[in-house]
């Protein structure tokens, strides 16, 4: 009898599991099965017992059935629905039953920084040729918890990708591997220091040049926050996993334009889900993961024994691959052998490879990482190739630039830079010396010639373009067009600060779109600041054909970019170009809001990463200058959120290669740039009146059921909570620009 | 004033007959006035943790071509609308609605008190602080227990980057109200305190209690 209660409540569990996949009692008549099982429940004792176990084995094997029927249909939102079901194994299941012991990092269970992000040092054990070989990693990963509250569902904070962060540079001071396990909804999106956007920006910067071989594997990988612990060297996923820029009823809400506190119809949000091609299927044909590791019936739970010692092999040879990347290619071939053979048995490789890594392999570690991220998404988007002649012409072009720029900076300015050196040395020397034998005689002259009342003269402050009093009148240059209007606005600080209606060609003719009298800054298009800002004539736009596309054929994405480039004239909805700032020659990357709301897919992430080269080509500073970005565009799913390591890969290295990087923020910055190629920089800054954040008003409010402030996200509050080092006037970006790349670049500009 | 002189009863009758303040909204600016509201109807005022949600649009004024919507300051009925008005033009600070607006209790309190205490209102439109020893009395023993007299240096008042003592000029009594915050501006004239002497507290009290318990 026990074994037959067992058995029941074991049938009941899969057919609870099976409608919460559903979500639909209607579908393989479940309801029916449902109702089988209360009677069989009810009446355990009542009934025969031949009756019951035959009664019993038919429903175990309909539910086997509808299993079966019910996997080989899995529809998207059902993967998201397998992902959040609360028997899913966790990262604790994990690591207790693949790693043979562990000790969690930086807190434990609810007394934690964050419980949500879990670090633990653990030790993974295989057997090779009857030996046991141990070997260390770093354990990094979000924990949902079975329940637990206080995990908050795996919501990192900006402070648990922080302790990710430093856990991560601890493996590298250890040359331990580190594995990722990504389990997360998404980033918990507040502001508070260290910022959600700023912090996964860093974690990203970090992760771009780690000296150790990093692995991730995805289970629920929720955009930004699973991007914070993400960018490895070999990502897997879980077959019943989803990865995704947004999930799939933030989507559907942005998609039928509901109103805060509204949902999205249940038909729509199946289809958004479909659309945005959120499986390990769809990723692993997009290139945006390198292997998926196959799940039991309907997904993995806590107890699916078997399905661990799967993880546990398939992390092992993801390892082992990247770590025999790096070795010679005879190693790696007779690796690929062993593979087949292991493969066959389901186990972990039989063969010992070293984890621990010697400088060149790491140089190569890092540099196959770069070309990986740097090729993500290289088809995604239009333009931008070229014919083989075509092509043939450029990389001579290039490869001369680089031998002109190379004996330019790395050749003649060092040696200069040593002449200069040894030239103040002597001449240092020189007058020190000279000064001490004429000390007595100088000294004895100048009390008989000094005038008592004479002054020294004042040192002169700075040089440049402001010191012989030159003024740029911007009255002069660019007028907004919409200036052309003849009525009056009003400042929105009106009744805080009482300020008058402002007549609008005033207000964008002389006044710039500035409130004269509390300084509010009204949006100006464009086409203002690449008039005004850069010296007259000197925009050299460059990659103009690199277009936006619709690679995951997005149902009515198409006509929207149609109108986008009737729009604006563009292709895209970043501009890059060469340009001046009094006669100082810099690199442009401008995100503007015309294009789709400044929103990073594809092909804007490629023209970034171009800028960055070009920019590190010809060693000049690199400004991006955000006029507007809604964050990564959701039409082209993971393949703009792809775009976050990519352009911050390509970033640090423009950085490490001696690079200045100047970020800009105007009117509205949000969400994947910032969290990623804009956050990483050492020197932000933003235009008054403009708003910085991770997430707007309306996720906050879903995300943490709290209100926000009205000025949340101000500049004011993102100078104060650290994530930018200035606030700058429209009417000063100018100046302001040049001062800073004086006083950031100094007076080696160009390079360190 | 002394308790004679206060008729508490008609003051308390005069509340209970009429609970309401009525709340008379002027044109801002001149311009074309379209109504949002007409008698009867109820509106909110402003509302939200931080006070950032508007009140419910009263009327549309238009000039130079710009529409801007006024809302609503407080809660309430509209007991009047300049109907006669409506899609004409109309002169700056003209009366054009009033809100009949139900005082809360608290109200009554402050309203009554403003009534019975002698007030100390501000100099010049500045921000004010409690003078240094006025503001150690007080933590030590408590508003109501520091007793103020002629000639005493009872505030500062910080204005154009300058701090400049006020001398109290009034009847010798005790802080019963404070009507202004550190570190904000205060307008000419608006009360900052409340004062009443030392007799006339019990009497003050049992106005507050009465008015607890008997309104609803």
């Amino acid at each position: 009898m026990e074994e037959l209660r067992k058995r029941l409540l074991g049938a009941e569990e899969r057919l609870n599991y099976l409608i919460q996949v559903k979500d639909n009692r209607e579908w393989g008549n479940l309801s029916g099965l449902e109702e089988k099982c209360r009677r069989f429940k009810d009446g355990f004792y009542e009934i025969d017992r031949e009756e019951l176990a035959t009664g019993i084995r038919n429903l175990e094997d309909a539910i086997s059935f509808l299993e079966e029927r019910c996997e080989e249909n899995l529809t998207p939102m059902e993967r998201v629905r397998i992902v959040r079901s609360p028997l899913r194994f966790t990262l604790k299941d994990i690591l207790e039953n693949v790693y043979d012991d562990y000790t969690e990092l930086g807190g434990e269970e609810d007394a934690n920084i964050d419980p949500s992000m879990m670090v633990a040092k653990a030790n993974i054990v295989r057997q090779v040729k009857k030996r046991t070989i141990t070997q260390q990693v770093m354990v990094i990963g979000h924990e949902k918890g079975h329940g637990e509250e206080y995990r908050n569902g795996g919501c990192s904070k900006p402070w648990g990708n922080e302790k990710a962060m430093r856990y991560m540079l601890v493996a590298q001071t250890e040359g331990i591997p580190i594995h990722y396990y990504i389990f997360t909804p998404g980033a918990y999106p507040v502001e508070d220091y260290p910022g959600a956007a700023q912090q996964i920006a860093r974690n990203l910067y970090v992760m771009a040049k780690l000296r150790v071989p990093m692995i991730s594997v995805i289970s629920e990988g929720g955009s930004g926050g699973a991007e914070a612990v993400g960018m490895a060297d070999f990502r897997l996923m879980f077959s019943h996993g989803y990865y995704s820029v947004i999930s799939p009823e933030g989507a559907a809400a942005i998609e039928g334009k509901v109103r805060a506190g509204g949902q999205a119809p249940r038909e729509l949000i199946e289809q958004v889900a479909g659309n945005l091609k959120i499986t390990a299927e769809d990723n692993l044909r997009f290139g945006t993961i390198d292997r998926i590791i196959r799940e039991p019936l309907l997904g993995g739970k806590r107890d699916d024994f078997p399905f661990f010692r799967k993880i546990k092999a398939e992390v092992v040879r993801a390892t082992d691959e990247v770590v025999l990347k790096t070795k010679s290619l005879r190693a790696f071939r007779a690796y690929e052998l062993s593979i087949d053979k292991a493969e066959e048995g389901a186990a972990e490789p039989q063969i010992d490879i070293s984890w621990e890594l010697n400088p060149d392999e790491v140089e190569r570690l890092i540099q196959l990482r770069s070309r990986k991220y740097r090729a993500m998404a290289s088809w995604a988007f239009e333009g931008g190739r070229k014919s083989a002649y075509s092509s043939f012409c450029s990389g001579v072009r290039h490869h001369l630039a680089r031998a002109y720029y190379s004996v330019r900076y790395d050749i003649l300015r060092s040696q200069q830079k040593m002449a200069q050196q040894v030239i103040k040395d002597v001449s240092g020397e020189g007058s020190v010396f000279i000064r001490r034998m004429a000390a007595p005689i100088t000294s004895a002259y100048d009390f008989i010639s000094r005038k008592h009342d004479q002054r020294p003269a004042r040192i002169s402050q700075a040089g440049g373009p402001f010191a012989c009093g030159e003024a740029e009148d911007l009255r002069d240059g660019y007028v907004s067009p919409l200036a052309n209007e003849d009525r009056t606005v009003t400042c929105p600080n009106a009744d805080r600060h009482g300020c008058k209606d402002l007549w609008v060609p005033d207000l964008y003719g002389e006044f710039c779109g500035v409130c004269e009298n509390c300084g509010h800054h009204f949006p100006l298009e464009y086409e203002w600041y690449l008039r005004n800002i850069f010296d007259r004539d000197s925009i050299r736009e460059f990659n103009a054909d690199i277009a936006s596309a619709n690679p995951l054929e997005y149902r009515g994405l198409d006509g929207k970019l149609k109108a986008a480039r009737e729009k604006t004239g563009r292709k895209s909805g970043i501009i890059t170009f060469d340009a001046r700032v009094f006669g100082i020659d810099i690199v442009v990357a401008m995100l503007y809001s015309d294009f789709r709301n400044g929103t990073v897919g594809a092909a804007e992430g490629e023209k970034f990463v171009r800028a960055c080269d070009q920019a590190q080509l010809k060693r000049r500073p690199l400004l991006a200058y955000v006029h507007t970005t809604a964050g990564i565009r959701i039409h082209e799913g993971t393949l703009g959120v792809i775009q976050m390591p990519k352009c911050t890969m390509a970033v640090r290295e423009y950085i490490d290669s001696g690079g200045l990087y100047l970020v800009v923020y105007d009117n509205n910055s949000y969400a994947g740039p910032v969290a990623s190629f804009l956050g990483c920089s050492p020197y932000q800054f933003a235009i008054r009146s403009s708003r910085i954040g991770f997430a707007g008003v309306g996720v906050i409010r879903e995300t943490t059921g709290q209100d926000i402030a009205p000025d949340y996200h101000s500049a004011r509050n993102a100078l104060r909570r650290g994530h930018i080092q200035g606030i700058w006037d429209r009417r000063e970006f100018r100046r302001n620009l040049y001062q800073a790349l004086m006083t950031m670049g100094g007076r080696n500009l160009y390079y360190r | 004033m002394s308790d004679d002189a206060i008729d508490f009863e008609e003051i308390f009758a005069q509340y209970r007959s009429d609970p309401y303040d009525y709340v008379d909204v002027h044109s801002i600016h001149t311009g074309r006035i379209r109504f949002m509201v007409k008698e009867g109807d109820e509106v909110e005022g402003v509302t939200g943790q931080w006070r950032h949600i508007p009140g419910t649009p009263l009327y549309v004024l238009t000039r130079e071509r710009n529409p801007k919507t006024v809302h609503s300051p407080t809660n309430g009925t509209i007991s009047f609308v300049r109907q006669d008005l409506e899609g004409m033009f109309t002169e700056a600070g003209e009366k054009i609605i009033t809100i009949r607006h139900p005082l809360k209790k608290r109200e009554i309190i402050d309203r009554i008190l403003r009534q019975v205490l002698t007030p100390f209102n501000a100099p010049e439109r500045a921000k004010y602080y409690f003078s240094p020893e006025i503001q150690s009395r007080i933590d030590k023993y408590g508003q109501r227990e520091v007793m103020v007299n002629p000639g005493d240096e009872i505030m500062t008042m910080s204005l154009m980057k300058r701090d400049t003592p006020v001398f109290y000029t009034g009847e010798p009594g005790i802080i019963h109200s404070v009507y202004f915050r550190p570190g904000v501006t205060v307008e000419q004239g608006e009360p900052l305190l409340g004062l009443c002497s030392r007799e006339k507290l019990p009497f003050i009290e049992k106005i507050i209690t009465r008015v607890k318990a008997e309104w609803d």
